[in-house]
């Protein structure tokens, strides 16, 4: 376009005879010089692209002659100087914290993260905020993995080949000038849901220059469901924002709301302040979870049920109406749903007016969400423990209807220019859409994305995604508190922004994120920055959220929804099976399919690594002959996806869930070919739940990497538990229940150390912990844990320091679950250390079992006499020692442990070691609160309590007196500093059933008469003992 | 004077004689016996048996070598150890050739003292038998750890960094018992053989094998002043070795039963270990001396006598062996532990290893007991078999001990099943290379039964004591 007319002008002011070659050279254009540039490098050229021959000479030549000079980057072909002054607060060997947040689904998470000498290692919760808490999930504190990924798209490339982002910025601003004309009505932008103002604005610039241009939002997993609940129950969208502090009894629609969307953190915390016993005056809540599968909430449910989503719906409006919400349709009790079990939850409820919550789950259907809502206005609840809030989305649209006609659009051919910023719709757009087809005839496709994936693949331009920790920009939290985003490192790979890239578009090229995101808070005004912008700018950095920013409550919220809207069916019955389709806890949508840490995470409850599977109740899959492992078809109307089946006890019967994020295809080495994609099988009519699925056996078997395979306690009495008339009639229960009693020391060696400096324990709270595994990634971030991967995990050799372990007890169709965190136990009397035969674990004069990695020869005999299990062996080199970008992301205050040497819980030695530095500077005592061990900062449910036992005021020390305190396997007088604290739950009187074990303390009788729960084994043995060696880990 | 074919095969069939075998068969003189034993090894020819016998070892060793090779490279991860099955094959195996070695050093030492006649026909293989075991057992240990360079650490070695091993470990203790057996062992063995040393060299026709067995020989002339040495020195090792016999199964016991696994920690180990080691010690013995007394045409010195009174130790043995698992179940019940109770009961018996567990009953108690006849006992084509399932049997004892006990222990939540891979099995295989390997070069190039002490059993030498 520009280049015949520049090279023309060329020839007619040039004289004489003039020779070229291409009409790039003759118009002397940036892009040729460029391309002169790369060609013909007169520096040195740029170490790009694949080793070469050629590239292999020079880069010898240059190692061997810079040999010695080694760092991290290149060295500048400038002039470099050494510090004269240190920078300020840069203190080689001292990490620096910054608060930032990081984004799922473009909701920001606020966190703080550690950063060592410019380089960040670990993300955890921002404590200053009400939306984190300091608590960061397992996909929250995974990003830092992403961020060094090494295969990230590293440049600029038009159909594969390199290209720099000056040309991409010219080929642009020609096709936009061309476009101009229309009103830039063949320009679409496609992004994921934007919640941050400034590319909001930058975006709203944009379509005030091209008026026709449209922008599209779209995200797989996002809260299409919640809005159009609001929608359907207010006919406006608007943000439910809970006050479950506030609530006395919750029910939970199929929701999963401590570890899912924006409110995930804040609700956890929320739960846990009414459950921690150990804080002494809590008015314990009751929760009630009805849901299609086993949800990580619900294991903390007093009473839970599990119905396919065509009955839980039906049980939802007969909820409503028995709470005198006119409700059209079918609303009486569905038979499934116990009588006494439904007048228990219906009196509950109605007897906390104003002091209850329902909650729908943000992957359930719209109409649950909008019964939900007529529910909580029917209670009194609104405004009392339910907010309703302006959403977070900048803008809120019906996505799935954005995208149909996005994708209508371009293949009507009315799309010229499309600017994919973010997201993979070519992965996961619904299959109906035909999104690849569509794509076509589109002129020209562009994609900024952080990797090279699915949808670069068919894109013209791709342009390297900054990841968030590497680029400036700004998002809501929760209740739509900004978070300043800054940068933590330039970006690696000299990535742009989604903002960066919107402001190339509207022309404002020069200006960095950085100046973007200032800019535009600068002109929000007096109301949000007040006088001095610079001190409200400092503070948002600092504290990592803008003042005066929260969204406002929206008033008057009434539910116009009638009754034949909240008796609409979306889950018809349709004989077959219900399909439910979910994220996954940890891949997420896909987005972190090539994240090791998130393969590797054991999922919540099924403790499934590296796979989806299809999730059968054990006995919907014995009616259909189907075993662990067997690989079934799943038909949805035509389209098919082959699953391997997984007993899921806890599961609703007649129903099957599947997981969404796996079987990438671009995902990079990790990711690729993980799992199966089930995104084919999800149409836009049916995101959530379909009906009518037919499940066939192929005959094929697929092994499922799980970490636990049995779920049976055996009788055995490792996780104590009571109702709360249980725990008031006799607090000591749990102590009550242990074979010698806890107390007994016993032992042949007169000598007893006195531990009378420091004296470390944990304490972990089991009425608090719903599995989540945050602790599990924040520990595996923390110690430089490495990944080993699906086959090592087959065989039974996963390194996590801190697992969860899972049991389930009673009715094995609807069992109860419990979890169990176990960290190591740093037990006084380790077993561990005594058979060591080179003294490479051995105890520390504060009662650390410490681990001497340069002396550890590898014998194994400790992990063998571990009666926990807790230790972890490096069977092969599983360290990767060889990728640069890896060698960052590891803390550099842990050890990188070798093969063949044993590793495990360290109880964060090294944060107590800077906790002690510190403490000696100032000349004191480490006070408590100063050590928080990793998984204790990531825990959204407070359940871990850390600290010095020898600190009557400390937190562990009340902890470790409770009456709920107990040590696991006491009775081996192994006497372990991890101890547990009982679970308390608080049921409905009238569904109480007994869970302490009898209160004379030798109740089980010399030769394991049954103790509590051996009723169940032998129930549950029957129909579980598929799964007691299911996962058959080699 | 070398026997005649006539002789010889008359020999061989009172030494067959399934009624009424005599320690030696009659017809031997001084010079017969050494002729015939010292003969195999002085020997010329390599026979076609022997040759294909050695290679086919000799493969397995390759094999082994190469598995080392393999596992140094690549850590051990190759074979299928996991969490919570932290020992494997290595430690199993390292368990079974132990105490296989048991039984050499009962016949030398124990019965030496004991002055059982009969055991100087068998005492010299046994003992080489002991120390190729041995040395098979040795591998494993210093193999089987993470950073075998590092395996160093386990000695009493002066450091700069001033540690020591940790003593409490059973671990360091193995490695004082294992080479202490190791060395007393091979000096025992070796100061055995130099009074036939010297008659090899005596004999040798080839240079070379005279200036070895020379050298070897010690300048050994068989002058009384020699003989009250010698004899004083075997005494003064037996002595030594003795206890051995005991104490290095029970340490090696003690690498379970000091732990608190359910399943290892049982105070009955030590005899029970001491017991089981004798069982397949003797049950090698066996397996090794049926082919070869046949092969080298040595029942008249190797008779039905020696093989009955082995199987009679084998019955002996079985019986502490079934003693001993029939009180590891009571002491399950007994224990009032819930997790022993579980260990024996749910996980030994009824577990998914329980078919090992049965395997090993049938192998160890069940089928010894056809050792009641005389008709098994003398029969050597059902005592090579029986023999082969001992040991067979033994070996699963060690893996249920192993296995069993650590897939299933205290929390449920950890339990995991153990697969061997390709590695696991080849390792034991090459060390079964290696070890047959070891044994035909000892009976091709050693003088596979003691010459002298057999001529003490000839009339001839009582004769001149009488005549003294």
């Amino acid at each position: 376009m520009g280049l015949p007319v520049a090279a023309r002008s060329r020839t007619a002011s040039v004289g004489g005879r003039r020779y070229w070659r291409s009409l790039e050279e003759l118009a002397e254009t940036p892009d040729f010089q460029d391309y002169l540039e790369r060609e013909f490098p007169s520096q040195l050229p740029q170490f790009i692209d694949p080793v070469s021959r050629r590239k292999f000479m020079v880069l010898m030549a240059a190692s061997l002659g810079l040999a010695g000079l080694t760092a991290c980057t290149r060295p500048s072909a400038n002039k470099i100087l050494p510090y004269v002054q240190q920078p300020e607060n840069i203190i080689p060997g001292e990490a620096l914290y910054y608060a930032t947040a990081v984004l799922l689904s473009g909701v920001a998470f606020p966190v703080l993260v550690e950063s060592h000498m410019g380089r960040p290692t670990k993300i955890e919760g921002n404590p200053e905020h009400p939306a984190s808490q300091g608590a960061a999930t397992a996909m929250l504190a995974a990003q830092v993995l992403d961020l060094y990924d090494p295969d990230r798209a590293t440049t600029v490339s038009r159909l594969g080949s390199i290209r720099t982002y000056d040309e991409f910025a010219e080929n642009l601003a020609n096709v936009l000038t061309a476009s101009a004309a229309n009103g830039g009505e063949g320009v679409r932008i496609l992004t994921e849901t934007v919640t941050s103002p400034a590319l909001a604005d930058q975006l709203k610039v944009f379509r005030a220059k091209y008026p026709a241009a449209k922008w599209v939002q779209w995200e797989p997993a996002g809260r299409h469901a919640a809005r159009a609940g609001a929608m359907a129950a207010f006919g406006r969208p608007v943000d439910a924002v809970l006050q479950l502090e506030k609530a006395d009894v919750i029910l939970s629609l199929d929701a999963d709301f401590m570890v899912e969307g924006p409110g995930h953190l804040n609700y956890a915390k929320a739960y846990a302040k009414r459950r921690k016993l150990r804080d002494g005056d809590v008015t314990p809540n009751r929760m009630y979870a009805v849901e299609s599968h086993p949800t990580t909430t619900g294991t903390l449910a007093e009473h839970r049920l599990a119905l396919k989503p065509s009955v839980l719906e039906q049980f939802a409006r007969a909820a409503a109406a028995a709470l005198g919400v006119a409700v059209g349709g079918e609303a009486s009790r569905p038979a499934q749903v116990p009588e006494a079990w439904f007048n228990a939850l219906v009196e509950d409820l109605k007897g906390a007016r104003g002091r209850s919550v329902v909650v729908a789950g943000e992957q359930s259907p719209a109409t649950l969400h909008a019964l939900a809502h007529a529910m909580n206005a029917a209670l009194g609840n609104a405004g009392a423990t339910v907010e309703y809030r302006e959403p977070l989305e900048a803008e809120p649209t019906d996505q799935f209807a954005a995208l149909r006609q996005l994708t209508d659009d371009m293949s009507a051919g009315k799309v010229q220019v499309l600017m994919i910023l973010g997201g993979n719709p070519v992965y996961n757009a619904p299959p109906e859409l035909e999104f690849v087809k569509a794509m076509d005839r589109v002129a020209l496709k562009t994609h900024l994305s952080g990797w090279n994936d699915e949808t670069s693949e068919y894109c013209h331009w791709h342009i390297p995604e900054a990841h968030t920790l590497e680029a400036w920009g700004d998002a809501r939290a929760l209740d739509g508190t900004v978070t300043v985003m800054q940068p933590l490192i330039a970006p690696l790979y000299g990535g742009h922004s989604a903002l960066e890239v919107m402001a190339l578009m509207n022309g404002i090229p020069a200006k960095t994120g950085y100046d973007l995101v200032r800019d535009y808070w600068k002109t929000a005004g007096a109301g949000v920055v007040g006088a001095d912008f610079e001190a409200w700018w400092r503070r948002a950095l600092h504290n990592g959220f803008a003042e005066n920013t929260t969204l406002p409550a929206v008033a008057g919220v009434a539910v116009t929804a009638d009754a034949a809207a909240l008796g609409r069916v979306s889950v018809p019955e349709a004989g077959g099976l219900e399909l439910i389709f979910r994220t996954d806890s940890a891949v997420y949508d896909g987005r972190f399919a090539n994240n090791g840490w998130m393969q590797e995470l054991p999922r919540p409850g099924s403790t499934l690594t590296w796979d989806n599977a299809a999730e059968f109740s054990p006995k919907t899959a014995e009616g259909m002959g189907v075993k662990e492992g067997d690989v079934v078809s799943l038909d949805v109307g035509g389209r098919t996806v082959e699953l391997p089946a997984m007993l899921t006890p806890g599961h609703a019967p007649d129903s099957v869930t599947v997981r969404l994020g796996f079987g990438r295809r671009r995902a990079g080495q990790v990711g690729n070919d993980v799992g199966v994609d089930v995104y084919p099988i999800r149409s836009l009519a049916s995101p959530y739940v379909v009906a009518g699925v037919k499940a066939t056996g192929t005959g094929k078997k697929h092994e499922l990497a799980r970490t636990q395979s049995h779920f049976l306690m055996e009788g055995r009495d490792l996780v104590r538990e009571a109702t709360l008339a249980e725990y008031k009639a006799n607090p000591k229960f749990a102590a009550a229940s242990e074979v010698h009693g806890a107390t007994a020391d016993i032992s042949i060696h007169d000598f007893k150390f006195a531990y009378d400096g420091y004296k470390w324990g944990m304490s972990l709270d089991l009425s608090l912990c719903n599995g989540c595994n945050a602790c599990v990634t924040a520990c595996q971030s923390e110690n430089n844990i490495p990944v080993v991967g699906r086959d090592q995990v087959l065989r039974g050799r996963e390194m996590h320091w801190l697992r969860v372990d899972r049991y389930y007890e009673g009715d094995p169709d609807n069992p109860r679950a419990l979890n169990q965190p176990v960290p190591c136990m740093h037990c006084e009397n380790a077993p561990c250390e005594m058979v060591c035969p080179v003294a490479a674990t051995t105890h520390d004069d504060e009662g650390l079992n410490a681990m001497v990695y340069n002396r550890c020869v590898g014998t194994r005999y400790c992990a063998n006499n571990c009666p926990y299990k807790v230790r972890r062996f490096n069977f092969l080199q599983y360290q990767d020692w060889n990728t640069e970008t890896l060698k960052m992301v590891r803390n550099p205050d842990v050890t990188v442990r070798q093969r063949g040497v044993m590793e495990k819980c360290t109880y964060c030695v090294q944060r107590i070691s800077g906790a002690r530095i510190q403490a000696k500077n100032e000349g004191r005592m480490i006070r408590d609160g100063d050590v928080v061990v990793a998984c204790q900062a990531s825990c959204p449910t407070d359940a871990i309590v850390f600290g010095d036992l020898n600190d009557s005021k400390s937190q562990i020390a009340r902890a470790a007196a409770h009456p709920l305190n107990y040590a696991m396997l006491a009775e081996l007088n192994v006497r372990p500093r991890t101890t547990y604290m009982a679970a308390v739950r608080n049921p409905h009187p009238s569904l109480a059933e007994n869970l302490a074990p009898a209160s004379n303390s030798h109740g089980e009788g010399p030769h394991g008469a049954p103790a509590h729960g051996d009723e169940m084994t032998s129930g549950v043995s029957s129909a579980t003992s598929a799964q007691s060696h299911v996962a058959g880990r080699g | 004077m070398s026997l005649s074919p006539e002789q010889v095969a008359e020999q061989r069939a009172i030494g067959n004689d399934r009624e009424n075998a005599p320690v030696m068969a009659p017809g031997y003189t001084m010079e017969s016996v050494t002729e015939t034993i010292a003969g195999i090894p002085l020997s010329k020819n390599i026979r076609m048996g022997w040759a294909v016998g050695f290679l086919i070892a000799f493969g397995g060793m390759n094999l082994l070598l190469l598995s080392i090779v393999w596992l140094l490279y690549r850590g051990v991860g190759i074979w299928g150890i996991n969490s919570p099955v932290g020992w494997g094959f290595a430690i199993i195996n390292f368990v079974w050739w132990v105490g296989i070695g048991h039984a050499g050093t009962l016949i030398s030492a124990i019965l030496l003292l004991l002055r059982q006649q009969w055991r100087m026909s068998i005492n010299r293989f046994a003992e080489a038998m002991t120390i190729f075991a041995v040395s098979c057992a040795g591998l494993f240990p210093l193999l089987h750890t993470g950073r075998p360079w590092m395996a160093y650490y386990l000695f009493p070695y002066p450091s700069t960094s001033g540690m020591w091993p940790q003593f409490r470990s059973p671990l360091v203790w193995d490695v004082f018992a294992v080479s202490t057996y190791a060395t007393v062992s091979i000096v025992f063995w070796y100061v055995g053989l130099v009074p036939d040393l010297g008659t090899m060299r005596d004999r040798a026709k080839n240079k070379l094998v005279k200036f070895l067995t020379g050298m070897l020989a010690l300048g050994w002339r068989g002058s009384a002043r020699h003989w009250h040495r010698y004899e004083m020195a075997s005494l003064l090792l037996a002595g030594l070795a003795t206890p051995l016999v005991v104490s290095v199964h029970t340490v090696v016991s003690y690498d379970f039963a000091v732990g608190l696994i359910p399943g290892w920690h049982v105070t009955l180990f030590p005899p029970y270990f001491v017991a089981g080691a004798i069982f397949s010690g003797f049950a090698m013995v066996i397996t090794l001396a049926i082919p070869i007394r046949w092969y080298f045409g040595l029942e008249g010195l190797v008779t039905l006598r020696h093989m009955e009174n082995m199987a009679k130790v084998l019955l002996a043995t079985g019986m502490c062996v079934a003693y001993g698992y029939s009180m590891e179940v009571f002491f399950g019940w007994y224990s009032a532990s819930r997790y022993e109770e579980y260990l024996v009961f749910n996980n030994r018996m009824l577990g998914p290893y329980g078919w090992s567990y049965w395997m090993l009953i049938l192998c160890n108690v069940i089928s010894v007991q056809v050792l009641w006849f005389r008709w098994v006992r003398t029969n050597m084509f059902a005592l090579f078999i029986l023999s082969i399932i001992i040991n067979v049997g033994m070996w699963l004892e060690r893996f249920v001990i192993v296995i069993t006990s650590l897939h299933a222990d205290y929390l449920p939540s950890s339990w995991g099943m153990y697969y061997p891979t390709f590695w696991d099995i080849a390792m034991f295989i090459g060390t079964i290379g290696f070890f047959l390997t070891s044994m035909f070069l000892f009976v091709r190039a050693v003088p596979m039964i003691s010459i002298f002490e057999l001529r003490t059993l000839l009339p001839q030498a009582r004769v001149k004591e009488v005549e003294k």
